[in-house]
This record gives C-alpha cells, sequence and structure tokens, in this order.
C-alpha cells in the first residue's frame, strides 16, 4: 500500500484537458493541414463476395489534380500482409492474407479495391466514383452457424474452410458436474454484432520526408501503429513516429492497425507529399472492425437448493472476413471470466471462430467480457425462474464469498479482490426490492407492464502479465507493462509522460493527480503526455480498461522514484537523514520538523545546479516499466427498471442503477462519467443498436439514420454509487472503470424486460430487444397468429 | 459546372468575403476556409449533431447547409460564444460537471443547448433531453451533459442565450 | 458526405425562379431549406444538374391567418409552425419532426413537395383537407392535398413549378391527436396515425384519420372515417372502428418493421390517435 499522503488523488478535481476542448481549440486529425498535403478516396467493394475481374482507373486519373489511383499490385514493396498480432494459446489460427486493398478477391461490403490519391477533398471523391470495377459474384455466407457447414461457401480458399480455430478453457469435472445437477437450464443466447461508434471517426495524416514518416492518426494505439507501419514498410522504427492527437472516442474501434493507416503512410512515400483520408461515416459504419457477433450455446446445471454445479458455454463467434489484430482473443477474454462472480465447480468455454462475409470484428468496448457476463446473467434469472427463487437469492447463493479472495478458480484464473454480497447490498439501498414488486402489481393491473433486471458482474482487466498471457502462460507473445517518464523542470513545474494512450478519459488530470501527491506539487504544474512516439518511451497504449491499473501505477512508481532521489537531496541540504524526510503539503520537509524543508522547485533547482550529495547524478528525471503480477477485477451490481407497451412492444427504460467497485478512486468525477459511457453503451445494444447484413452481405444499417445510437431523449439519469474495495495487485489500489459499465448493463436490460414480459407468457428473449421482437414475442407466447388486433 | 460562386458572411463577428464551389458544405467552409475547425463532422446523415452552429441565430446542422445558402446571414461557432479566459455559461457548466469526455460532439452540444436556452431559459430535465434529440455521444450517456445544461440555466439564468 | 457537382443560382424573384428551373431542364431542383434534398445529395442518392436557391425569393416566409384559413409561406421553417398552438395537429406534428435543428431549417413546403410518404407533415395535409398553391410557366394553380401525393416522393408539381403557399382551413372546433410510433425520438415514424374529429354532442360529424409511411404515398383511413361518421363518440366505437385503420394497407417492410407489424401498429395508433382526438386520453 502507498505510504504517500493523498491531497489531491480521491477529489472531483475537473478537468485539465477540458478548456482546449470546451473552445473548440483542440485538434483532432482533420483539423491538421499540411503544404502540400493531397487527399485520399477508398474505391470500396458493393459487392460481399466476388472475384475482382478488372479494375480501370484511366477515367480517374485523367481528372485534374488526381496524382494517382493505386491496387495492390502497385503495393509490392510492402513486407507482408496486415498483422494478426495476438492469438489463444497452443492452437494454430487459420489466418488468411489481408492486405490494404484487395488482392484479387473482396470479401465484404466495403472492403477496399483501390484508391485515389489527390489535391482535394471534393474531387478526389468525384474521381473515385469515375474507377470502373468489374466484379464476377461469388457465394454469400452471412450467418455464422451456415458458414460453419458451408462447402461451396468458402471466403479463402487456400483455408480450405470458414473455421478460424477452435480453443477451450475450462476447470473441474464437467459430466460429475452435470450428473450431480438437480436441474439442468440450456439456452441459445445471442449477442447481435454492433459497432464502437465513436463520433470522431477514423482518420490519418501522412506525412514522409527525406526518409521520414510521420503519421497524424485517430487510435488508441499510436505505439502498436509505429511498430507495425515501420515493420511492413520497410522501415527503421526510428525514422516512423505516431502521434494520437485529439482523438474523438475510441471504444476499441481504433484499437487497430489498419489497412488505411498503412496506405497513406505508403503513398505518402511514393508520392512525396502528405496524404489525408478521413472516413465518412458511412465508409466507417461499413468498415471499422464491429464488435460481438456471437452465437452461445450455454448449459447450467444446478442443485435444488440454486447452487451451481456446473457451467458449459459453446461460442460460436462471427469474425467478419478477415481476422484483425486480436479478433481471435476476443471471444478468449469472456473465457477468463465465465463463472462470473459464482462459484462454479465445473466450467468450460469451447470457442469457435468462423469467417463470413462481413465487416471484420475486434474489439469493441468490453471485447469477450460483455458477451460472458449477458451469458451468465440471463442464465441466473432463468435458473432461478426454473427453479422458483428469486434472483437475488440465486445469486447470493452462488457468490464467491468474501473471505476467498485473492480467489483461485478452477480454470486458473485468480480473482485479485472482491466483496459481492457489498455491493449488492449498496445496490438495495437504491432500490427497494420489495416496494417494486408492488408496485409492479398494481401497475400490471392498469396494464402498464413494468420490469426489473439485475447484473452482478466482475470482470477481467488492467492488460496484463507476462506470467499470465506471455508464452509461458495463456500464450500471447507478450505481456504489456506501461512505461513512464517524470522530468521536473528547473522551476519544479514537472512533465509526466505515459505510454498510454488517452481518447477522453482524462489522464492529462488523474494522472497528474498521482504525481502531484508524491512530489508535493499541484496538479496544475503536472502535464500529462502522452500518444505521441516520438516523446517519452516505447508504450503499450490504452485497451482493455489498463491504463490507471497499468499506467497509472507506473506513472505513481515513477514519481515515487524522483520522490525518492528528491529526499536524498533535500536531506543533504538539511543534514538530515532521507529516511527522516516525507512528502508534507507542498513541501519535502523534516519529519515532525514541517516548516524546515524545501519545495520541489528547490528541489530541482539543487538538483539542476548539481547540488547533489556525492556519487549522485545530476538533474531530476525518471523512467519506470512497470507490469503487474496479476490483472484486477473490478465488480459490482446493476439494476434497470423498464416499462414495456405490450401493445407496440416498445420498451423505455426509466431507472438505472449502477453500483461498481473500481478499487480506490483516483478522481471520483472521471469514475462515474466512465461508469454513465459504459452503461448507456450496453444499453444501446439491449434496445437500439444493431448491425445488420442482408442474406446478400448488404449492410442495411450503414448509417447513423439505421444504425440507431441511443439520444438523451430515450435515456433516463444513470444513477451510481461505489463501494470501495482496493486492488493489492496495485500500489494505488485501482482497478480499470472504463468497460465496468458495458460489461453489466445488457443483461440487466434484457432480465429488467424478461421480467416485465414474464406475465405475458414469455420468458426468454435474445437482444436486441426492438419493439417488433417483442411484439412478436408477445404474440408467439400467445399462440395467436401476428395478425391479432390492436386490443389483444 | 458552375465556377465559384461568392459568399459573403459574418463569422463569429467578422465579415468575410468566399468564393466558393456551390457543392462546398457550410461545415467544410468553416473548417477549412477559414479554420475554425471546432465545429465537426461525425456523420453524413444530420444525425449526430457534432456540426451544430447557430445561423442568424437558429441552431443548424452545417453539414446539410450548402456555404451558399449562408450568404448574407450571420454564423456562431463554438469559437464565437467564449474563450478560455472567458468561458460563455455552457462552456464553464460542461467543464464544472464533466460533461464532457473526448470532446468530439462538444462544441455542437454546446451550440444546441445554447439553442433550447435561448427559446427556454428555464427547461425541465425533460425538455433539455428532447432539446438534445440531434446531437450523439458516445461517451457520456448524456447524463452530465443534461446536468450541465440545467445548471447553467439555474445559475446564469438568461445570460446563457448565445 | 461530398454531393456531385452541380451550377447554384440563387434568383430575386419567382418569376426568375420559374424560369432558371425550366431553363434547368429535368434534372434542375428547387432548394428551399435543404433538409430532404443535402441529405440525399451527400449520400449520391440525388444528384442535379442546378439547384435553383429560393432563399432570396421575397413573400415564401410566415403563418398568416386570413377569413379564419391558414395561409403558410412555403419556406416557413418547422419550428415556427411547431410554436403556433393555433394550428393544433399540424402544430404537434412539426413538432415531432426530427429534432430542433432539422426543424429550424427544414421547411413546410419543402418537406410537402418531397413527398415522402414517411414525413409527418403529409398525411396531416390530408386530413385537415389542404392545399398548396404552385406557379409555374402557366401561372397559378391549387393542388389539392389528395391530389398532390402520387407516388413514393413523387407528386402533382411539375418541376417548373414552385410552391408558393400552404392553405389550411380553420382547425377550430376539431379535436385533435397525433401518435408517432419510433424507436428514437429523432427516427422518421415507423408508422404514424394523425386524426381529427369534429363532434356534434357525443356522436361523430366528421373524422378524418391520415396514416404515415403505411403505403407508398401517405393515406386516409377511411374505412375508419365511415366506421365513426355519425355514430357515438366513446372508447368503444373507437376500438372497433380502429380495428379497419389498415383496411387496404400494403405498408413495405423493412429491418425494423414487417408488413403485419406496420399494419398492427397502425391500428394501435389510430386507436390512440382518436382517443386523443375525442378527449378520452
Amino acid at each position: 500500500m502507498s505510504a504517500v499522503a493523498e491531497h489531491h488523488v480521491g477529489k472531483a478535481l475537473r478537468r485539465k484537458e477540458d478548456p482546449r476542448l470546451i473552445t473548440g481549440r483542440a485538434r483532432y486529425v482533420d483539423d491538421i493541414a499540411l503544404p502540400g498535403m493531397l487527399w485520399a478516396a477508398f474505391v470500396r467493394s458493393p459487392e460481399a463476395h466476388a472475384k475482382i475481374v478488372s479494375v480501370d482507373a484511366s477515367a480517374a486519373k485523367a481528372r485534374p489534380g488526381v496524382h494517382a489511383v493505386f491496387t495492390i499490385d502497385d503495393m509490392t514493396d510492402l513486407t507482408g500482409p496486415l498483422p494478426m498480432a495476438w492469438v489463444p494459446p497452443g492452437i494454430t489460427v487459420n489466418n488468411p492474407e489481408h492486405w490494404p486493398l484487395a488482392k484479387g478477391t473482396v470479401r465484404f461490403v466495403g472492403d477496399p479495391v483501390a484508391v485515389v490519391i489527390g489535391e482535394d477533398r471534393y474531387a478526389v471523391v468525384d474521381a473515385a466514383e469515375d474507377v470502373v470495377v468489374e466484379y464476377d459474384p461469388l457465394p454469400v455466407v452471412t450467418d455464422p452457424e451456415e458458414a460453419l457447414k458451408a462447402e461451396t461457401h468458402v471466403l479463402h480458399q487456400d483455408i480450405g474452410s470458414n473455421q478460424t480455430h477452435e480453443w477451450s478453457l475450462g476447470g473441474g469435472d464437467l459430466d460429475a458436474g452435470f450428473a450431480e445437477a438437480d436441474v439442468v437450464v440450456e439456452h441459445r443466447v445471442v449477442n447481435h454484432r454492433t459497432a464502437g461508434a465513436p463520433i470522431e471517426p477514423r482518420g490519418v495524416l501522412a506525412d514522409y520526408r527525406a526518409g521520414s514518416l510521420t503519421m497524424w492518426t485517430a487510435t488508441q494505439v499510436p505505439h502498436f501503429v509505429r511498430l507495425f507501419t515501420a515493420l511492413l514498410l520497410g522501415m527503421s522504427e526510428e525514422k516512423v513516429r505516431v502521434i494520437a492527437p485529439e482523438v474523438g472516442g475510441g471504444f476499441g474501434a481504433k484499437l487497430q492497425m489498419t489497412g488505411e493507416e498503412l496506405l497513406c503512410a505508403w503513398a505518402s512515400r511514393k508520392l512525396g507529399w502528405p496524404v489525408k483520408w478521413i472516413a465518412t461515416r458511412t465508409e466507417d459504419m461499413a468498415t471499422t472492425h464491429q464488435g460481438r457477433d456471437q452465437i452461445a450455446y450455454c448449459k447450467m446445471g444446478l442443485k435444488r437448493d440454486g447452487s451451481i454445479t456446473a457451467f458449459h458455454v459453446k461460442i460460436i463467434a462471427d469474425f467478419g472476413a478477415y481476422n484483425m489484430l486480436l479478433t481471435p482473443t476476443i471471444p478468449a477474454l469472456g473465457a477468463f471470466v465465465m463463472s462470473g462472480v459464482y462459484k462454479m465447480p465445473a466450467l468450460q468455454t469451447d470457442i469457435v471462430g468462423v469467417f463470413t462475409n462481413k465487416c471484420p470484428t475486434d474489439a469493441i468496448r468490453g471485447a469477450g467480457r460483455p458477451e460472458a457476463t449477458h451469458m451468465i446473467e440471463l442464465m441466473m434469472d432463468q435458473a432461478a425462474d426454473e427453479l422458483g427463487m428469486d434472483p437475488l437469492e440465486i445469486r447470493r447463493k452462488n457468490f464467491i464469498p468474501k473471505e476467498d479472495f485473492p480467489a483461485e478458480l478452477p480454470i486458473g484464473v485468480v480473482y485479485d479482490s472482491g466483496d459481492y454480497e457489498k455491493s449488492l447490498d449498496k445496490l438495495l439501498e437504491h432500490v427497494d426490492v420489495a416496494a417494486f414488486r408492488k408496485e409492479q402489481a398494481e401497475l400490471r393491473s392498469k396494464g402498464i407492464y413494468r420490469g426489473i433486471g439485475f447484473s452482478t458482474y466482475t470482470e477481467i482487466c488492467g492488460l496484463a502479465p507476462t506470467r499470465v498471457v506471455g508464452p509461458e502462460g495463456f500464450g500471447n507473445q507478450a505481456g504489456f507493462w506501461e512505461s513512464s517518464m517524470v522530468r521536473v523542470h528547473n522551476t519544479g513545474a514537472v512533465t509526466a509522460y505515459t505510454g498510454a494512450s488517452p481518447h477522453g478519459q482524462g489522464h492529462e488530470t488523474s494522472f497528474a493527480q498521482i504525481v502531484a501527491d508524491r512530489l508535493g506539487v499541484d496538479p496544475a504544474v503536472v502535464e500529462v503526455m502522452h500518444g505521441d512516439t516520438g516523446v517519452g518511451p516505447e508504450g503499450r497504449n490504452t485497451y482493455g480498461s489498463r491504463s490507471l491499473a497499468v499506467g497509472g501505477e507506473s506513472l505513481a512508481k515513477c514519481a515515487v522514484k524522483i520522490a525518492d532521489k528528491a529526499k536524498a537531496i533535500v536531506a543533504h541540504h538539511l543534514e538530515a537523514s532521507p529516511e527522516d524526510i516525507e512528502v508534507s503539503g507542498d513541501k519535502f520537509s523534516v519529519k515532525g520538523s514541517p516548516d524546515k524543508g524545501m519545495t520541489l522547485a528547490e528541489v530541482a533547482g539543487a538538483a539542476y545546479l548539481n547540488q547533489v550529495p556525492d556519487g549522485m547524478e545530476p538533474g531530476l528525471e525518471a523512467t519506470t516499466f512497470w507490469e503487474p503480477e496479476n490483472f484486477v477485477f473490478p465488480f459490482g451490481a446493476h439494476a434497470a427498471i423498464v416499462d414495456l407497451d405490450p401493445d407496440t412492444g416498445k420498451v423505455k427504460l426509466i431507472r438505472y442503477v449502477a453500483v461498481d467497485d473500481c478499487g480506490n478512486a483516483i478522481n471520483p468525477l472521471l469514475i462515474d462519467g466512465q461508469v454513465h459511457g459504459g452503461v448507456v453503451h450496453a444499453i444501446g445494444q439491449a434496445l437500439y443498436e444493431r448491425v445488420h447484413y442482408d442474406d446478400d452481405g448488404q449492410l442495411v444499417t450503414g448509417t447513423f439514420v439505421d444504425y440507431a445510437l441511443p439520444t438523451a431523449a430515450e435515456l433516463p439519469p444513470i444513477e451510481t454509487d461505489r463501494t470501495v474495495t482496493p486492488s493489492p495487485v496495485n500500489s494505488l489500489g485501482v482497478k480499470g472503470v472504463g468497460e465496468a459499465g458495458t460489461i453489466a448493463a445488457s443483461a440487466a436490460v434484457t432480465n429488467a424486460v424478461t421480467d416485465a414480459l414474464r406475465p405475458l407468457g414469455v420468458s426468454y428473449i435474445n437482444m436486441p430487444l426492438s419493439p417488433m421482437r417483442i411484439w412478436e414475442a408477445i404474440n408467439e407466447a400467445k399462440g395467436a397468429s401476428p395478425e391479432g388486433g390492436a386490443n389483444a | 459546372m458552375s465556377g465559384p460562386v461568392p459568399v459573403h458572411v459574418e463569422v463569429n463577428g467578422t465579415e468575410h468575403t468566399l468564393e466558393v464551389e456551390p457543392r462546398l458544405l457550410l461545415v467544410h467552409a468553416l473548417r477549412e476556409n477559414l479554420g475554425l475547425t471546432g465545429t465537426h463532422v461525425g456523420c453524413d446523415t444530420s444525425n449526430c449533431g457534432a456540426c451544430t452552429v447557430h445561423l442568424d441565430g437558429r441552431a443548424v446542422k452545417s453539414c446539410t447547409v450548402l456555404a451558399v445558402q449562408a450568404d448574407g446571414a450571420k454564423v456562431t461557432t463554438i469559437e464565437g460564444i467564449g474563450t478560455e479566459d472567458d468561458l460563455h455559461p455552457l462552456q464553464e457548466a460542461f467543464w464544472n460537471d464533466h460533461a464532457l469526455q473526448c470532446g468530439y460532439c462538444t462544441p455542437g452540444m454546446i451550440m444546441a443547448a445554447a439553442g433550447i436556452l435561448a427559446d427556454n431559459p428555464n427547461p425541465t430535465e425533460e425538455e433539455v433531453r428532447h432539446g438534445l434529440e440531434g446531437n450523439l455521444c458516445r461517451c457520456t450517456g448524456y447524463h452530465n451533459i443534461v446536468k450541465a445544461v440545467l445548471d447553467a440555466a439555474k445559475t446564469k439564468g438568461p445570460e446563457v442565450a448565445a | 458526405m461530398i454531393p456531385a457537382e452541380f451550377d447554384y443560382t440563387a434568383p430575386d424573384t419567382l418569376e426568375e425562379a420559374i424560369k432558371a428551373l425550366g431553363d434547368g431542364g429535368e434534372d434542375a431542383k428547387l432548394l428551399a431549406g435543404g433538409h430532404s434534398l443535402i441529405p440525399l445529395m451527400k449520400l449520391r442518392l440525388a444528384a442535379p444538374s442546378l439547384l435553383v436557391d429560393l432563399r432570396k425569393v421575397p413573400g415564401l416566409h410566415g403563418v398568416q391567418r386570413e377569413n379564419g384559413s391558414w395561409r403558410i409561406g412555403a419556406l416557413t421553417p418547422h419550428v415556427e409552425i411547431e410554436r403556433n398552438s393555433e394550428l393544433g395537429v399540424l402544430s404537434a406534428a412539426a413538432g415531432t419532426i426530427a429534432d430542433p435543428q432539422v426543424r429550424n431549417r427544414g421547411t413546410i413546403g419543402g418537406s410537402l413537395v418531397h413527398g415522402d410518404p414517411a414525413s409527418d407533415l403529409p398525411a396531416i395535409l390530408l386530413i385537415l383537407e389542404g392545399t398548396v398553391t404552385a406557379m409555374g410557366p402557366n401561372g397559378q394553380r391549387e393542388v389539392a392535398a389528395s391530389e398532390l401525393f402520387q407516388d413514393y416522393l413523387q407528386t402533382s408539381i411539375e418541376p417548373t413549378e414552385v410552391v408558393t403557399e400552404v392553405h389550411v382551413p380553420p382547425v377550430e372546433g376539431w379535436g385533435y391527436g397525433y401518435h408517432k410510433f419510433n424507436r428514437r425520438s429523432e427516427d422518421w415514424a415507423m408508422v404514424a396515425v394523425s386524426a381529427v374529429v369534429k363532434k356534434s354532442g357525443d356522436t361523430v360529424e366528421d373524422v378524418r384519420v391520415g396514416l404515415t409511411n403505411m403505403g407508398s404515398v401517405p393515406l386516409r383511413a377511411s374505412a375508419v372515417e365511415e366506421a365513426l361518421r355519425g355514430q357515438p363518440l366513446n372508447a368503444d366505437t373507437i376500438a372497433s372502428a380502429a380495428e379497419q385503420a389498415d383496411q387496404g394497407t400494403d405498408p413495405p417492410a423493412d429491418l425494423n418493421a414487417s408488413t403485419e407489424y406496420k399494419r398492427h401498429l397502425a391500428r394501435v395508433l389510430t386507436r390512440r390517435a382518436l382517443s386523443d382526438a375525442a378527449g378520452l386520453s
């Protein structure tokens, strides 16, 4: 535990990054223009699966201001295809070549075929329309279960089947568990395809000059983009600088090494001018990797008293047309927490990955874990129903008790800390279930169907220790440490560098709070730098709710290094022992004599004037690379209350309460903000959002008209509260919170809708909970034809 | 096709004469011709509202207005309502209430909110939520945005009308 | 996101606008608020060769009362209609169009002439039995709402004509209801039903019911109207009549609504809209 006196940590400071953002002075990729800048526009496939017969770019090339039209045939100097960098252990994943432009065959609508580069943003779009591509259509498959069976609809002929891989994670004796069960509950749980849909679409500006490449890109992972761009262009890594400027949201959609990024870099090198590409929303919806799209066959065995004896899940994961950076890893992340917050003596998750003629899938907020929670929490409600138990009683019956932590699960995962009773108790301080049930019964007599649903969840985040995810563990190539560098300037001002790369999370504030407490300064004089591979050490970026639990801890440790050196310098000047120096308020002072001390500015002055103890280097700067020993496991208890109109099937969310435990709070304002957004992301999936392809592989939901992100008008306030169970994994005692809300919420909403539907005869329903789907379910339960009357 | 068309427009109190292609969208004229990059583009179907500016005092989506349609008009963008040293009450409230994360939707959200308060200085929560139905945010779940608009109205009253 | 190229003119008079349209040929289009046209152009689903912008043409703005009837300039934005509650169901429907920014910019004339059966205002004009004034090379004519909507995105307004005004008879004495069903409040109607009812004592003197997005054009639910006319107005008669709301309709299915579901919604929403109009809600 930290011995640091915390003055700034824990406070709800308003954000340091906001002044530029609220005044329109922030700079996102599309806000940057360079002299001589050219624009790229892509020619994309309107076919879901076809051979490219010919590409005629003559008319496009003849247009004024068009510098070039490229196809993959021009890109002969790439060292290899786009990367799939992380895979589950111990198996081979079928990985077809995936190039920035299609090579001979297109495999989903939006697959890029050619690129036009020209001088004018508008004119390149006209020119792209002039590129004539002849296609020879091939059979299309969009349903993953069909794709697994298909022999004629194989996407990648060199692989010979649409299956990417099979992988299992299990522990305990499954057969014995089911044999012991009094009841077995089974459901096919569908988690439909969604989009990350950050409001800033993807975009990149690449500038190759005099042997060096600088890229500004809307990314969560500038360090990865630098590495892969250098490797694929055959460039020396130090010649490539990648900057994530202001990034307008990520949600996993910008955790990628994209073909467009590589192509703009390549074209800039080829043409000698900066090249910019900004996706339109329509382009972004069709081509930015999507998420979820899993069908899970869930089977849970329980004793009559509600205790779980076994849980078996078979996931069919739709990967779309290609593997992306970590596509095969996504369902595996869910397998790590398939036990949820419950004791499961026998547990197994079997995963099959499948190619279909759709946009590829990869990490989207939660990445595998929302799917897992959704399965577990729906199954808990179904089991409660089957056993005639209260849904909260069955949860409490199976909670891993707090005295079991750190809790080693049969699948080998060790939960760091938890107190699930406490978070549920806290939730019930906000939600009076008995009063609700009374109100619910009264409303039903008036024809209003109100339902309540719960989700008690845990998740795995803070990626990730090499011990677990490295070559000796689950088999990824390495773990994910994080780097930090702290530089105290002559005047005592501080620049802190982090290898994390935020896109809205507020690191410039929360990380400054961490550093400030350790160095006895105000957060206002701590500038946090991020997202630029040309500045600060090599980093591992932002995803998987890792920034604070790994990057924040790294920075804390780095600041402590500075503080230790400062203490030695202060001790030297005050003729005291370094052990007797402490940070007290705005000073490094002698314990017991608070007025005897030096400010950080005075320490820095001494450090740079080389007035330091013999043998000590001058200066006041440190670097830290830190990797956690374990993941962290945030948890919580959520409740949703909905009203359902049985005549139309429309659901209105009327209340949502989230109690989360992410360990110690650095900045409560930011935590609440993450929960609000995370919860609404999953409410969106449950009630409104759906990426849908028709049987011909055409994207039906390619704009914000059809892909229905909820607006303020659809939502109630999101009520939040917290419990605090520090993590033992880091000195800050923190856990991630960026994905927690998303991981918890779809199940709470779905359970609430199911609760409202039960008196209408519907006891199970899959997302998306669209009015028509609900209306159809009600009709089906009634055994009536869908033509039933309005007053039925 | 016709050549460039002259457009006289007053933006944030400064008069400009532009020569533009008729098809140039107002949002691109503001961003690329005038360098006012605070107004953003988040979609191509008039849904997201990131491009919201005021045209002759009314909130509009500048991606769905041609620059030529703004000829003779007054445009106010996020850059025109306040500065870091002299924030507009809505900017202040968005900051205080953590009503933004990535910030991309924020300028449009603030301009839409200014439009709401100009018509209705004391809105209810429901009125604010419906007033913002043309603006999408993926980060905040709208909770703190709604709070900020209500707070700006409560603390500053009629001052908030941009 | 980027419209295809086009020629542009912003004439100062109606006569010049009509001439420009005529000279521009069949790919010339009028531009009012642009909130139906520009989105289509940005997706390149429309690519007119010439835009004739009406913004400088005088006299096309505003809501005025004349001899009890309403005269609404074609370029009047939805927001001005929304805020004039005297316009009854027209005002209520205008207030549900998309979002405030769209309502600030989109116009009643543009919306009607675009002829989208999913738009809010066409069915309202139909049940109010309003008319539009069209000016063309051969002069002025009045077009009744019942004659206006010909097919999907097609109206009887000639390519060389400009709609200048919308006329709505007095709405006093009519109760009204408007029920729009959509997933999000900013969305187009999946189905919407508008109803106006004039009572004489406890019986229905006259009733009109409009259906939005139930076919390629806005529709009147004639069977419902006939079933109610002259009948007592109560929950039972309304419920019984509403069962006929989808009679004769064949709405196109989409991702979120099958034909059957839309027909069901029409029945439910008709009951609700009529209940509102009857003051029974």
